[in-house]
C-alpha cells in the first residue's frame, strides 16, 4: 500500500535536513509502529505523507497503492485515503465541527465520483461513531476544536479517521495528552477499524499506547533514518532499555 | 475675521455645483429647507468634496475619487422599478414589509403601508415631512460631526425618503426592508428617519438594488430609539458599482434600550459606511457590528463614533473587512467617553483578513475618556489566512479553494454571530460564497 524508498527531506524555510533516506513498504492489513526519540523525524515523516507544504523532498519516493504520492495535493491525498490523525489538532474558530465533517466526507465522495451524503444518512453515520468514541453531540455542535480538551480533541480525530474511512491511517502522537481512560476509549476506536484493506502507522515515544494498539512490525527511527526493524517486541526492550543504543548507533 | 481663500475646483466638484443649480427648483422643501440646501452646497464649494487633509477623511480621499458627478436620477418609471425589483433578490422568503425608495423618492403604491400602519407604523413621504413645520430639524447633523461632508452633500441634493414611526410599544411583527431601487442611472440621495416609540421593536432592513452608472448613492438613516426601545439594522449593498456608495447612520438612543446594526457591504469600488451613535439615556446598549469586502482596487471605509453621553451604557463594536487584490480597507472608529458618563462599558474590535500580498488595511480604533469608572478596550488586527488550518482543512480531503471559503466565512461568522439575527443572515453566506467564487 504504501512504499517510501530513500526519503531524504528538509524544512523548507531553513533547508534542516530532517529525513535522510528512509526506506519503508507497509502492506494492507498491516499495523506498523515508529518509534524514536525526540527530534528523530517521526512528526516530520507524517507531515510529509500529508502533504504540509513546510518540507521540501529532496530525494527518493513515496508511492501510494502504485500513484506518486508527492505529486498530489493534500486534498488529493485525502481522497485517496491518506489520513492523518494530527498530534495537535488545530483549533477552528467559526467552523461547525458538523458542518466540517460534512464538508469533508462530500468533498473526498465528490472526488471519487461518489453521491453526496443525504442528511440522514450522514446523521445517522456520525451518531453511530461518535457514540463509540464518547463524542457527545454538544461537542459536535461546538466550533472544530474550539475549547476541547485534549483528550476530547484526539477522540475527535478519531471520529473524523472512522468517518472518513481511509486506506492508510497515520497516528502521531494519539496517546499524547491521554488519560488511562481515554487512552482505552481511542485505542478502542483505531482498534476497530483495523481490517485486511487497512493500513496503519502509529507514530509514539511511548510502548503503553502499543499495549493497546498492537503492532505487526516495530521501526525505530532516530536522526532521520529508520535504525532498527523488529516485530512487538522490540518496543518491549525500548520501553526497557530506552533509546539510547540507538541513537549512538545512528 | 477669517478669510479662506477660494479652492481650485476638481471636475467633480464643479458638476456637483451644476448639478445643483439644474435641479434647485424641482429639489423638495420650504424656503428654509432651501436655504439649508444652499448653505451645504456653499460648503462643498468653499471647502470642496471631503479630502484627505481633513482628519475624518485621511484614507478615504472622496474628492480624488469623484473624477465626475452624474446628475441627479430622474423619476423613476413604473416598468424599469418593478423589473429592477424583480430582478433583485435581497433576502429571499424572509416574511417582511417593504417600502420602496425608487430613483430616491418613495413609491407609494409599491409599499406596504396600510399593512404597516395596521402594525402600529405610519409611513411618511420625506417630501411631504420636510414640507412640514419642523421640516428642518429632519435635516439635523449628528453632534459629533457637524460639519460632515457626506452629510453637506446628503442635505443638499436630498431628494426624499421615508419617515417611519413605530407607535409607542408596538411590537412590529415583520422586519420592514426599505428597498433603494435604481430604476434607471443617475444619482440618488435619500434621507430615512425612523422613529421607534417607547417600549417598541423594529427590525429594518436597508438595501440598494439596481444599477446607478455613474450616479453616487449617499444616503442618510436617522434613527431615533426611545426609552425601553429595540432597535435592530440590517444594511446590505452587495454588487460591483463604479461610483460612490455613501452611508452615514445617525442613532439617538434614549433610556433602556437597544440598538443592534450590522452593516455588510461588498463590491462597490468606493464605500464608505460611517455611523454616529449617541447614549441619551441610561442603561442602554449599543451593538454595532460590520463587515466590508472589496476587490480589485476598491475601498472599504468603516468609519464610527460612539458617544457615551451618559451614564451605565453599554456599547459593542465588531468590524470585519477582507480585502483582495488592491483593495483597501480603513476602520476609523471612536468611543468617546463624557467626564460624567460613568460606569460606561464599551468595547471595539476591527479585524482584517487579506487575502493578497498587494491589500493593505488602515485600522484606527481611538478611546477618548474623561471620565475615571469606565471598562474600555479596543483592539485591531490584520492578518492572512492561517497556513496551518488551511493545511489542516485540505488535509480532510477539503480542497484548497473551499477550505480558503470556509476560513473566510469562520472569520466573518463572528461578526455576523454576534448580531444575533439568524432569520435576517442566513441568506449571506451564500453571498460571500459568490464573492470569493468571482475570485480571479
Amino acid at each position: 500500500m504504501l512504499e517510501i524508498k530513500n526519503l531524504h527531506a528538509r524544512i523548507a524555510e531553513d533547508e534542516t535536513e530532517i529525513l535522510r533516506g528512509i526506506d519503508l513498504t507497509i502492506k494492507a492489513g498491516e499495523v506498523h509502529a515508529i518509534m524514536g526519540p525526540n527530534g528523530s523525524g517521526k512528526s516530520t515523516l507524517s507531515y510529509i505523507l500529508a502533504g504540509k507544504e513546510d518540507y521540501e523532498v529532496t530525494e527518493g519516493e513515496i508511492l501510494f497503492n502504485g500513484e506518486n504520492m508527492l505529486d498530489m495535493e493534500p486534498d488529493e491525498r485525502a481522497a485517496a485515503g491518506m489520513f492523518l490523525a494530527f498530534q495537535y489538532p488545530i483549533e477552528i474558530p467559526g467552523v461547525a465541527t458538523m458542518e466540517f465533517l460534512k464538508t469533508a466526507m462530500n468533498a473526498q465522495r465528490k472526488a471519487r465520483g461518489e453521491d453526496a451524503l443525504t442528511i440522514p444518512d450522514f446523521m445517522k453515520r456520525v451518531k453511530e461513531q461518535a457514540a463509540h468514541l464518547n463524542v457527545s453531540m454538544d461537542m459536535l455542535k461546538r466550533p472544530l476544536n474550539v475549547g476541547f480538551s485534549g483528550g476530547e480533541k484526539k477522540r475527535a480525530e478519531i471520529l473524523q479517521m472512522s468517518l472518513l474511512e481511509p486506506k492508510l491511517c497515520v497516528l502521531d502522537e494519539t496517546d499524547s495528552g491521554l488519560d488511562i481512560d481515554a487512552l482505552r476509549v481511542v485505542s478502542d476506536g483505531v482498534n476497530k477499524l483495523r481490517g485486511p484493506d487497512r493500513a496503519m502507522v502509529v507514530i509514539t515515544h511511548y510502548q503503553r499506547l502499543l499495549d493497546h494498539i498492537v503492532p505487526d512490525v516495530v521501526h525505530v527511527l532516530s536522526k532521520g533514518k529508520i535504525v532498527k526493524t523488529g516485530d512487538k517486541d522490540l518496543a518491549l526492550e525500548l520501553e526497557k532499555n530506552g533509546y539510547a543504543d540507538f541513537v549512538n548507533a545512528a | 475675521m477669517n478669510v479662506t481663500a477660494p479652492i481650485a475646483h476638481t471636475q467633480g466638484e464643479s458638476d456637483l455645483i451644476a448639478r445643483f443649480d439644474a435641479a434647485r427648483d424641482n429639489l423638495a422643501g420650504t424656503v428654509s429647507i432651501g436655504a439649508l440646501r444652499s448653505a451645504a452646497l456653499e460648503q462643498i464649494k468653499a471647502k470642496g468634496l471631503p479630502h484627505r487633509r481633513v482628519e475624518e477623511y485621511k484614507y478615504s480621499d472622496l474628492r480624488a475619487f469623484l473624477k465626475s458627478a452624474a446628475p441627479l436620477a430622474a423619476t423613476a418609471e413604473r416598468a424599469a422599478t418593478e423589473a429592477a425589483l424583480a430582478a433583485a433578490d435581497t433576502f429571499g422568503d424572509l416574511e417582511r414589509y417593504k417600502l420602496v425608495i425608487a430613483n430616491g423618492s418613495l413609491v407609494a403604491d409599491l409599499s406596504d403601508i396600510s399593512a404597516l400602519e395596521a402594525d402600529g407604523v405610519s409611513v411618511t413621504d420625506f417630501v411631504e415631512a420636510l414640507g412640514s413645520g419642523n421640516g428642518s430639524a429632519l435635516l439635523a447633523n449628528p453632534m459629533t460631526a457637524p460639519n460632515d461632508g457626506l452629510l453637506a452633500l446628503n442635505t443638499a441634493f436630498v431628494q426624499g425618503g421615508v419617515v417611519l414611526s413605530v407607535k409607542a410599544g408596538s411590537q412590529v411583527s415583520k422586519p420592514v426592508e426599505i428597498v433603494h431601487v435604481a430604476a434607471s442611472e443617475g444619482a440618488q440621495t435619500t434621507r430615512c428617519r425612523v422613529e421607534v416609540g417607547e417600549g417598541a421593536n423594529l427590525r429594518l432592513l436597508e438595501t440598494f438594488v439596481g444599477e446607478t452608472g455613474s450616479g453616487e448613492i449617499n444616503a442618510v438613516f436617522d434613527y431615533q430609539v426611545a426609552d425601553n426601545a429595540t432597535l435592530a439594522t440590517t444594511r446590505l449593498m452587495i454588487g460591483e458599482a463604479s461610483a460612490p456608495r455613501l452611508f452615514t447612520s445617525i442613532a439617538h438612543i434614549g433610556a433602556e434600550a437597544l440598538f443592534k446594526s450590522l452593516g455588510f457591504i461588498a463590491g462597490p469600488e468606493f464605500t464608505r459606511n460611517q455611523q454616529f451613535v449617541h447614549f441619551q439615556g441610561e442603561n442602554s446598549e449599543a451593538k454595532v457590528y460590520g463587515v466590508g469586502m472589496a476587490r480589485g482596487k476598491g475601498l472599504a471605509d468603516q468609519t464610527l463614533i460612539v458617544d457615551h453621553a451618559v451614564t451605565h451604557c453599554n456599547s459593542r463594536e465588531f468590524f470585519k473587512t477582507v480585502l483582495d487584490d488592491q483593495a483597501r480597507g480603513v476602520y476609523q472608529g471612536r468611543i468617546n467617553v463624557a467626564q460624567h458618563a460613568q460606569k460606561t462599558d464599551g468595547e471595539m474590535m476591527t479585524q482584517a483578513l487579506l487575502l493578497s500580498e498587494e491589500a493593505e488595511m488602515a485600522n484606527k480604533p481611538e478611546l477618548e475618556i474623561f471620565a475615571d469608572d469606565v471598562l474600555c478596550a479596543h483592539g485591531a488586527t490584520s492578518g492572512q489566512i492561517d497556513e496551518d488550518l488551511l493545511f489542516y482543512l485540505r488535509a480532510r480531503g477539503i480542497p484548497e479553494a473551499e477550505a480558503r471559503t470556509l476560513l473566510v466565512l469562520a472569520f466573518l461568522s463572528e461578526a455576523i454571530e454576534e448580531y444575533d439575527e439568524e432569520d435576517v443572515t442566513e441568506g449571506l453566506e451564500t453571498r460571500v460564497r459568490d464573492w470569493l467564487a468571482q475570485r480571479s
